[in-house]
């Protein structure tokens, strides 16, 4: 037997990609995040609140993920925002591939903040680098408040967790304070947000916290 | 369920390292697999069997290592396992700790079958 030695990452090639779409958002100076969550726990609804908040004060584009049906970019484009969908066929995850593609549709010197908004899917969208500054993990009060315990690798990977639907709290089985210390348990460095797009609570310090970064990155 | 694009991902890396005339001698390919890389490893392995069966890489297997998932204490310095993802130190419970290993997916080796006895 011989053996030959490789040491590579078997997702290399999304990784270079990653990096390759990392360059190109370095040098549109473009503020990009990956928003990340289990399916239904408001990542659409957070994001129209986002793009309501901002109006025309913020250039903002959109990059939607899902399995199937174009319905997400129907919503965001209500929001004379520039959208993109990307119909997955049944993958699970978006790959920075896909996301590269997307690019060309964008006149990325036009923008300000590009949000990707994943495929429904706490597992394997971790996996994925997509070239973004940071994984916005959304998880709602309606799914059970041990849900970073349950899908740590979300977590690890994560630099912001907005807890949604607050105004739903008294009248699920959950406690916010539960999920805010299972998933700091789980990471310690997470910002946390608590977000209700129904009453609007908390988008506003969600909104300015992002803008404050946006900023940072056109500085 | 990403299991299969992570297989093709793999056989990919073999193709690049192996020429086509050597492939039906690989047998082990060998991968570290961390414990919150997010892969189920049987499912990886069968989606590795599944897309090899009737390829010149039908006879070889892949060889998962498991890795565990370690803390390194920023305040007592110490490494410690963590078997459900917290990232608290096992051994003085602080939370100022740094992940050292337990994500990787890693291409290690590739086992090949040596060719010379047939050759002589």
């Amino acid at each position: 037997m011989s053996v030959l030695t490789i040491e590579r990452k078997v997702l290399e090639k999304n990784d270079d990609l990653a990096r390759r779409n990392r360059d190109l958002f370095a040098k549109h100076a473009l503020f990009v995040i990956n928003v990340v969550s289990s399916p239904g726990s408001g990542k659409t609804s957070v994001l129209e609140q986002t793009l309501k908040y901002f109006g025309t004060s913020l250039r903002v584009a959109i990059i939607e993920g899902d399995v199937q049906t174009d319905l997400d970019a129907q919503r965001i484009a209500k929001f004379n925002v520039p959208v993109v969908q990307i119909v997955t066929n049944g993958g699970c995850h978006l790959e920075a591939k896909l996301v590269n593609d997307a690019l060309s549709n964008f006149d990325l010197s036009n923008i300000d903040l590009l949000v990707i908004e994943n495929v429904g899917n706490l597992v394997c969208p971790a996996n994925y680098d997509l070239g973004e500054a940071l994984k916005v993990v959304i998880v709602s009060t309606t799914e059970g408040d041990d849900k970073p315990l349950k899908y740590p690798g979300m977590f690890h990977h994560s630099s912001v967790l907005i807890v949604n639907k607050i105004d739903l709290v008294p009248y699920v089985n959950s406690d916010p304070e539960v999920i805010k210390r299972n998933s700091l348990q789980i990471n310690p460095a997470l910002k946390i947000f608590e977000t209700s797009c129904t009453t609007n609570k908390g988008i506003p310090e969600w909104c300015e916290w992002l803008r404050s970064q946006t900023k940072k990155r056109a500085v | 369920m990403h299991e299969l694009s992570i297989a093709e991902s793999i056989v990919d890396i073999v193709h690049q390292y192996v020429g086509q005339e050597q492939l039906h001698a690989v047998r082990s390919v060998r991968v570290n697999v961390g414990t919150f890389s997010g892969i189920v490893p049987d499912s990886l392995e069968f989606s590795y069997q599944a897309i090899t069966a009737g390829t010149d890489l039908e006879h070889s297997f892949l060889t998962l290592e498991r890795i565990p998932f370690m803390v390194r204490c920023r305040e007592c310095m110490q490494e410690s396992v963590s078997e459900d993802g917290v990232v608290a130190c096992a051994l003085c419970n602080s939370t100022n700790t740094e992940i050292i290993s337990g994500r990787e997916l890693q291409m290690k080796d590739i086992e090949l079958e040596d060719m010379q006895q047939e050759q002589t």
